[in-house]
């Protein structure tokens, strides 16, 4: 339901009213074909709020090109007939009666079990603080604004100009924490957590839109925040590709001469002021709680925290303060995408838990028409030829490449498409299926391993088998790779349509099996990840194996004293142990681990060593929580004295000892120790939090002990800020190193001192430290194992490698594995509850139903197979065996393939010298085609 | 004819690692010469000599197997 809100909620968990008020749209949905000549005939132009104001839409619109739904809409605020009385040109031109100016606001109640409100955030608007110049400088724009400038469908199609005179800027400047981070003029206290990222991308994506030349970036900010996985190398490569990043928070902007550019006034670490020209200014401004959050807060009858957004527990990280009602994205804390997407898999999970019972019961399948069978028919060859906005076309001459495609033999249409992915272009090639009869489709766009599922679809809704779909890969492996090089990517787009052709050519349809779903899940480490993981699976109804190689569930949790929100672990981890050892469905085995595995998705079949005793297992799905530990510190005089500790054991002592807080004179925390190295060239996300709760919880002991923090740059992201600012106001020293210069820790006499040169006097401080804390890297416990037995992979960190960051941030690239915790990456409790429930969410899918669909590439055996069997060792998944079958009257020997457990990898085809073994959609003869295809001969 | 020689490449790529890197190549707008035609195969150990050695026959003037 679209152009639509909430207006009650009533009821309780299983059983909520939703009321729910629906805007007219003027469009009847049934009707509209999106061809969009409500919008060309509209003579009512009105600023565009998708490109942030800086484009037109008319009155009748679509919000942007890719719109879930793409039907046009009609803004009343703006039509000239719905404020005037007078126009309705809309209606005339519509060729399908589709405008409807009778329709009515309409209100409607809902009955569900569980509501999940998403509704993400707005941006900060910078206009009422004078002294970043938005409004009054004209090549001042926000983060946002610049980011639709950008855009290949943003105001200027892609093509990066500054406002004041339309000229590429040459010369930008990002300045950081613009309504972050700022308690003085209504700002926001707490830090945005994704601003550092994405100027960061904005700055090196810069480069990209500039053609050719000189570029220059500068990034103003107070810390770098990367501490995302992935970030740090992200943050290392710009620095090396010459992204100026400078720690000051500039003073005043003033218009540049003429009105154009900005100049920037700041004071440079030493204290030098400093006047810096430049041709744009990008504010990189903050996340808010939507506008409205106060109404929808009390709508949804849920409490809000200080910073506006929606109150949860860092033990509960989705659950609002209402049972049944659950928040995720953005409108929950400020979050980038992959821990939306995360998140967003954690509500589910959370509300597939609240209702279990009922899971299943309104099911309803989507039918496809009945497929028609084109065996016998010659093919006749669709190409659609995509121009992906500017992305392709930009590079590749697509019109070019779409009139070659009609000289290919068998070709019997061929269309180019601004956006072959839109939904109005998935229509007409259904259509055209229809229309023409076409057999076979060739999508010239981007990558198969993100769209050919969407047109494989497209080709079921049209009744033919979705296996008669190739895509050739012109944008990812031709436009976006040879940018400068326009004929000779045209030269190559062209190739790869004749060889995408070749082989649909001889595309056969392909048939899905099906195979039984074991309905158990197996959970790899007992601690908060693992323990959640197995806790959701468990509560939904599904039966879990749960394998801790030590003797007790918690992991590194017992070495916590309170999460990031402040909330005692201790009793939280005890009550959440008690509940994994009671719960019925979960079966606890500690000093366990796994020996070896076989099997694919749905079953695997696992030998576990429990006390030297070896038990069989089946399982359908898996979750890795195998966790991390924190590294043992080479430097600072640790382990040559008992005064350096690190953050774990620190904690273990003041929970063991609290009067040694009280003792003590001073204390010195040292950040960053073994992380953003280039030994180990990541960020540990945890330990400046970490440092700052250690540093409270002493000075909250002991006001008048002396508190050093020596730090790199503070990451205490999100609502962690909070605590920093805390830190701050209680006397805590923070004292910031750089690599080049790292703090020295010796011994003087029985005395311990730490010297580092505070960088705005100047000078070496000597700090006497009666206790030197070490922020140790988190490291991934050893996986290899794991690894080789899954299949699965690792970053170069040692952390698992989920499937795609954003797109599949739990899932692994090995199907019916999922990943949570910090083996994934080092994460505070709270996300690793959250993506526990992730997690379980995503291995749910797998286990719902009793049985699933297996991929159509399989291997297949030919006739010409005569059961020499050099196949059979090849094999990597076991899955061929030798038979003997009775032909013709006499035992016949022929290999026999389980589709269960093939890949279709296809080394069996590769060894087999006479072709009696291939792969579906990737036979020898499909291979062949497209070579040949690529040398110039059209087959 | 063009003046320098332009080398015609089959490439082989293995859909999990070399063809998703070729694509990551894209997101990452990496850039490099335009001469290879990229064929998606599921393993490179898919790739049967013969495609190989028909390739080079049938004209091609190098062969990449990436897995």
């Amino acid at each position: 339901m679209t152009l639509s809100e909430v207006t009650h909620v009533s009821g309780s968990l299983g059983n909520f009213q939703v009321t729910i008020r629906q805007k007219p749209r003027y469009v009847d949905m049934e009707k509209c074909i999106a061809c969009g000549l409500c919008a060309e005939k509209c003579p009512k132009k009105v600023d565009d709020p998708f490109n942030a104001g800086m484009g037109k839409r008319k009155a009748a619109y679509i919000p942007y090109g890719q719109a879930v739904p793409l039907k046009y809409a009609i803004d009343p605020e703006h039509c000239i007939y719905l404020t005037r009385g007078k126009c309705r040109a809309c209606e005339k031109f519509c060729p399908t009666g589709a405008v409807n100016f009778e329709d009515e606001e309409r209100t409607v109640t809902v009955n569900v079990g569980a509501v999940i409100a998403a509704p993400g955030f707005r941006t900060f608007d910078p206009q009422g603080l004078d002294v970043y110049g938005y409004g009054s400088v004209r090549d001042v724009v926000t983060s946002l604004e610049y980011e639709r400038l950008l855009a290949s469908n943003g105001p200027h199609m892609g093509h990066l100009i500054r406002p004041s005179d339309h000229e590429e800027p040459r010369k930008i400047a990002w300045i950081q924490c613009v309504g972050s981070r700022n308690i003085n003029r209504c700002d926001n206290p707490y830090c945005s957590g994704v601003c550092c990222m994405y100027a960061i991308k904005q700055a090196l994506v810069t480069a990209e839109h500039l053609n050719g030349g000189e570029v220059e970036q500068a990034v103003f900010y107070m810390d770098v925040r990367s501490h995302g996985k992935e970030f740090e190398r992200y943050y290392e490569s710009a620095k090396e590709k010459g992204v100026r990043f400078i720690q000051a928070r500039p003073h005043s902007i003033s218009p540049g001469e003429k009105g154009k550019g900005a100049v920037l006034e700041y004071v440079t670490r030493d204290g030098r002021p400093v006047r810096e020209d430049f041709d744009l200014v990008v504010l990189s401004v903050g996340l808010e709680a939507p506008g409205n959050a106060e109404d929808l807060a009390r709508t949804l009858g849920i409490d809000l925290n200080e910073s506006r957004f929606a109150r949860t527990s860092g033990f509960s990280p989705v659950a609002a303060t209402r049972p049944g009602i659950f928040v995720t994205g953005a409108f929950q804390s400020p979050k980038d995408i992959p821990q939306s997407v995360t998140e967003a898999s954690t509500a589910a999970c959370e509300a597939a838990r609240a209702l279990a019972a009922a899971r299943g019961t309104q099911a309803r399948e989507k039918t496809y028409p009945q497929e028609r069978d084109v065996c016998g028919e010659k093919p006749v060859i669709g190409v659609f030829v995509c121009s992906c906005g500017i992305n392709i076309a930009n590079t590749v001459d697509v019109q070019a490449v779409a009139d070659y495609a009609r000289t290919l033999p068998h070709v019997a249409h061929v269309e180019n498409n601004l956006f072959t992915c839109s939904a109005d272009t998935q229509n007409l090639i259904a259509r055209k299926i229809q229309e023409l009869g076409l057999n076979r489709i060739v999508i010239a766009a981007c990558t198969p391993r993100t769209h050919e599922p969407l047109f494989q679809d497209t080709l079921r809704e049209a009744g033919l088998n979705p296996y008669l779909v190739e895509m050739a890969n012109i944008r990812n492996q031709n436009a976006w790779v040879h940018q400068q090089d326009r004929e000779k990517a045209t030269e190559k787009a062209k190739d790869q349509v004749r060889m995408a052709v070749a082989k649909a050519a001889l595309n056969e349809p392909l048939h899905r099996l099906k195979v039984n779903v074991i309905q158990r899940a197996l959970v790899i480490g007992g601690g908060v990840a693992g323990m959640n993981a197995a806790l959701a699976l468990a509560d939904q109804g599904y039966p879990v194996t749960l394998v801790e190689k030590s003797d007790r569930l918690g992991g590194n949790a017992w070495k916590l004293i309170t999460n990031d929100a402040g909330e005692p672990v201790e009793p939280y981890l005890e009550a959440l142990i008690r509940r994994v050892n009671e719960h019925p469905r979960i079966g606890v085995h500690t000093r366990t681990t796994l020996r070896s595995v076989t099997g694919s998705v749905g079953n695997f079949h696992g030998i576990l060593e429990e006390g030297g005793a070896e038990k069989e297992i089946r399982f359908g799905v898996a979750v890795l929580a195998t966790g991390a530990r924190e590294s043992e510190p080479a430097e600072y005089l640790y382990g040559q004295d008992p005064r350096v500790l690190t953050h774990q054991q620190f904690d273990t002592l003041l929970r063991e000892r609290p009067e040694a807080a009280g003792q003590a004179r001073s204390a010195v925390f040292i950040q960053c120790v073994g992380s953003r190295e280039p030994e180990r060239p990541y960020c540990s996300r945890v330990c400046c939090t970490h440092s700052v709760k250690a540093a409270l919880r002493l000075k909250e002991a002991n006001p008048e002990m002396d508190v050093y923090v020596l730090y790199r740059d503070m990451r205490t992201y999100g609502e962690r800020e909070r605590l920093y600012q805390e830190a701050r106001r209680r006397g805590i020293l923070f004292i910031q190193y750089g690599l080049d210069a790292k703090p020295h820790v010796e011994k003087d006499g029985a005395d311990l001192f730490v010297t580092v040169t505070d960088p705005i006097l100047g000078r070496p401080l000597k700090i006497p430290a009666d206790y030197l804390v070490l922020a140790a890297a988190m490291v991934p416990h050893d996986t290899a194992d794991l690894v080789e037995m899954f299949k699965c992979g690792t970053n170069a960190d040692g952390f698992f490698t989920e499937a795609h960051p954003k797109l599949r941030p739990v899932d692994l690239s090995v199907d019916g594995l999922f990943v949570a915790g910090l083996c994934h990456y080092p994460k505070p409790m709270d996300e690793s509850i959250a993506q526990a429930g992730a997690a379980a969410s995503r291995a749910a899918v797998v286990l719902a139903r009793d049985e699933m669909l297996l991929d159509a590439v399989k291997s297949f055996v030919t006739e010409k197979c005569d059961g020499c069997a050099l196949c059979v060792d090849v094999c990597p998944y076991q899955a061929i065996r030798l038979d003997t079958v009775e032909e013709t009257g006499r035992p016949t020997r022929r290999i026999v393939t389980d589709p269960a457990l093939c890949k279709g990898c296809g080394l069996c085809a590769a060894t087999c010298p006479k072709g009696g073994v291939m792969v579906h959609g990737f036979t020898l003869n499909q291979l062949e085609a497209q070579v040949e295809a690529a040398l110039g001969k059209a087959v | 004819m063009s003046q320098t020689f332009e080398p015609v490449i089959i490439g082989f790529l293995c859909n999990w690692c070399a063809y998703a890197g070729g694509d990551l190549a894209g997101v990452s707008r990496l850039q490099y010469p335009p001469n290879m035609r990229p064929i998606r195969v599921m393993c490179s150990g898919m790739v049967h000599p013969d495609l190989v050695v028909n390739a080079l026959r049938k004209g091609a003037d190098g062969v990449l197997v990436m897995g």
